[in-house]
């Protein structure tokens, strides 16, 4: 019988130990995780982009939209974003932080939540992949001891240190400080938090006004008059206030209606400084003081910043969110230039040995310490001021002079 | 603390209590006739303050102003959904019905997520900064606005369900079902209606309270509870009930949030519904049962 040439037949040892060979390249293939730096790095950028932190995730996602232009302009390589939704779960952020990874995610960015940030940041010390923390104050982040999880935004002890000296700063500058506040705080896990700090912080820096009062409130309330009758009746000189958004519109609308207008508002949270707060309050946003991580006005790149974010989002305020976000996805950036390779170990070695003097946050810029964490941050002393903030501490990154008392709010036409 | 503190307090508790008041009443005209319990209350209330709400941001027409025509509107939504749905449900089980209302509260919160977004939201009305002051008295002028209000639409539904021949027929079938069938009223359609006045005054308390709180879709399964605190406080069934019961527990609120700490005000008003349900099973003015 005449042989046909067929494909079977066409098999021999040669081709079967070529197949195998493939074989093995294609189940390596699929975890990708180094490549050619002509390649762009893929970094999975995590975010509460649904659920009650939607607003902030969707807000932090600007700070990647504009991350590409400026990378070009620094001459950074190409980044392809891999987005993903954490509901504003930590059951959540973990799986969504597998899935990237899984997918061929080399860096992670995110997740805005300290809760968030530690499950992403377990997952991402299991399976090697270095993850840059947007913005997580939770000083247990860094004190793991992981070696892939880089943070470059304050703990909650540096927050506190800066506000309180901040605090001070501002009172020689106004020339005049409070001697009674009312500390008024959201009752919920962040509040609880700050109001621990606040209490073992506070001592240390000798300030000129005592605690008169102290009123915890729901974080669900419709009703803050109540709180504000309470606050009035003490006959405290200021407010210290640790809130949220919503919050921080009622309480400002109850002082208005119940006719108060204390000497100062000294917010040592969210809240306060936020867009919409200002948006929904007009004139009557103006004043409170916010001691809050925040950007150098005065550095070139915070510049560019504003500039590339009036073009993408008009009349959005440069803010925390933005910067902090961006400055993560800069050092994904600046490290695999650096590495030359998405190897993990040689983009984490890169990020550990980040010194990036180019950039927006306070303070000398971006280097990490053993444990991951940027401890030469500053926070800032920030002010509303007709619709937009003015930076007004510490006098190094400061863009103007805090207007004091705050304007009582029946003398603001 | 100076005693105006507490007497402004008091004040704005019976103000706000007024309109919870008016909120509970539509729960508790609808639990009194129909016999349904309605666990879609809130969130019915919280798409009367979305319509009020678009109605302001498109027109700038105010809440208050806007009251009648949404209570219409809200008057056909509970019509068309007790004619339509309820009353096929009316002689199942009771756990089927709550199924059923639950199920409409949850396709109403996510609808209402999915057209307005997740953010919280208020009106800015001419007065929605402004208050009154008497003395060391200080009100504020949503408050009263709202609460007067609320004073108009249950005074207008108790003149309604007393002395008009609509109002004495559904109060017929609510004492005596088998009863308003022998006479011939047609007592499905008195359901629906009673439904519709239900929903109308959710309605009208929905306009109310957006020009003094703000508005999340997530509000409303809050705005349930607080109903059935309130009913089951005044007594469930009983119209004037429902106005006292909101009024005490604005007070209640209000007070306790003075005199302990604002953040626990709410195991306050559980506490008040638990000495309630100890005390008086039937609620201060509703009639005990055999």
């Amino acid at each position: 019988m005449k042989r046909t040439s067929s494909a079977t037949e066409r098999v021999t040892r040669r081709t079967v130990a070529l197949g195998l060979g493939a074989a093995a390249l294609s189940t390596i293939a699929p975890l990708n995780i180094v490549r050619a730096q002509t390649a762009p790095l893929k970094v999975g950028v995590l975010l509460p982009r649904s659920g009650v932190q939607a607003g902030i995730g969707q807000d932090c996602q600007r700070g990647v939209d504009i991350a590409p232009g400026i990378l070009k302009e620094l001459g950074l390589p190409v980044l392809e974003i891999m987005s993903a939704d954490t509901e504003t779960k930590v059951e959540v952020a973990r799986s969504r932080a597998e899935k990237l990874i899984s997918d061929g995610a080399q860096v992670l960015v995110g997740a805005f939540d300290s809760g968030q940030s530690t499950a992403i940041a377990q997952v991402a010390e299991q399976k090697s992949i270095p993850y840059i923390v947007n913005i997580a104050a939770a000083p247990q982040i860094t004190e793991q001891g992981y070696k892939f999880v880089f943070r470059n935004f304050p703990t909650v002890g540096m927050i506190l240190n800066d506000a309180f000296a901040n605090q001070k700063e501002l009172f020689e500058q106004a020339g005049v400080a409070p001697k009674t506040v009312v500390f008024m705080h959201i009752n919920d896990t962040f509040g609880t938090a700050m109001k621990g700090g606040i209490g073992a912080v506070m001592p240390k820096f000798n300030l000129p006004y005592t605690i008169v009062d102290t009123i915890a409130y729901d974080p669900a309330a419709r009703d803050l008059s109540v709180e504000i009758a309470k606050a009035k009746a003490s006959g405290a000189d200021a407010l210290l206030m640790v809130s949220r958004l919503h919050d921080a519109i009622l309480l400002t609308r109850e002082l208005v209606k119940q006719r108060w207008s204390p000497m100062a508002i000294l917010s040592m949270g969210p809240g306060w400084y936020e867009d919409q707060y200002l948006k929904a309050l007009g004139k009557l946003s103006d004043g409170p003081l916010s001691f809050v991580p925040w950007y150098d006005p005065n550095k070139p790149l915070s510049k560019k910043l504003e500039e590339a974010l009036a073009k993408s989002s008009p009349g959005v305020n440069l803010n925390t969110n933005h910067v902090y976000t961006f400055e993560a996805v800069l050092v994904a950036a600046d490290a695999y230039k650096r590495a030359g390779s998405s190897d993990p170990a040689a983009l984490a070695d890169a990020i550990r040995k980040s010194d990036i003097t180019n950039n927006a946050s306070p303070g000398p810029g971006i280097l990490f310490n053993e444990k991951g964490q940027n401890d030469k941050l500053k926070g800032s002393a920030i002010q509303n001021r007709g619709g937009k903030l003015v930076t007004v501490a510490p006098k190094v990154a400061a863009n103007s002079k805090v207007e004091w008392p705050l304007l009582p709010y029946d003398k603001r036409g | 603390m100076p005693a105006e503190v507490y007497l402004n307090v008091a004040v704005g508790g019976v103000l706000t209590g007024l309109v919870y008041g008016l909120m509970a009443l539509g729960l508790s005209v609808i639990f009194g006739v129909v016999r349904v319990v309605n666990f879609a209350h809130g969130e019915m209330m919280t798409i009367a303050m979305y319509i009020a709400l678009t109605l302001f941001s498109l027109f700038h027409l105010d809440p208050l102003v806007m009251l009648v025509p949404i209570a219409v509107v809200l008057f056909a939504f509970g019509y068309v959904l007790q004619a339509g749905l309820i009353n096929m449900f009316i002689a199942r089980p009771e756990h089927s019905q709550f199924l059923l209302l639950i199920a409409i509260a949850i396709i109403i919160v996510n609808t209402l997520l999915i057209l307005f977004g997740p953010d919280s939201q208020n009106v800015q009305t001419a007065y929605a900064y402004k208050s009154f002051q008497y003395g060391p008295l200080i009100v504020d002028a949503t408050k009263v606005y709202a609460a007067a209000t609320a004073l108009v639409v249950a005074t207008a539904l108790f003149g309604f369900f007393r002395y008009t021949h609509l109002g004495t027929a559904i109060r017929a079938s609510a004492d005596n079902q088998t009863g308003a069938l022998v006479v011939g009223l047609n007592v499905k359609q008195l359901y629906a209606l009673t439904f519709g006045i239900g929903s109308a005054c959710v309605g009208a308390a929905g306009c109310m309270l957006l020009v003094i709180f703000d508005v999340t879709p997530s509000v409303g399964p809050a705005y349930t509870l607080l109903a059935f605190v309130i009913v089951i406080t005044g007594g469930l069934g009983s119209m004037p009930g429902a106005i006292v019961g909101g009024v005490l527990i604005g007070v209640t609120e209000a007070i306790a949030g003075l005199l302990f700490t604002p953040s626990a005000k709410s195991m306050f008003v559980f506490a008040i519904l638990v000495v309630v349900l100890l005390v008086r099973p039937q609620g201060i003015m509703g009639q005990r049962t055999a």
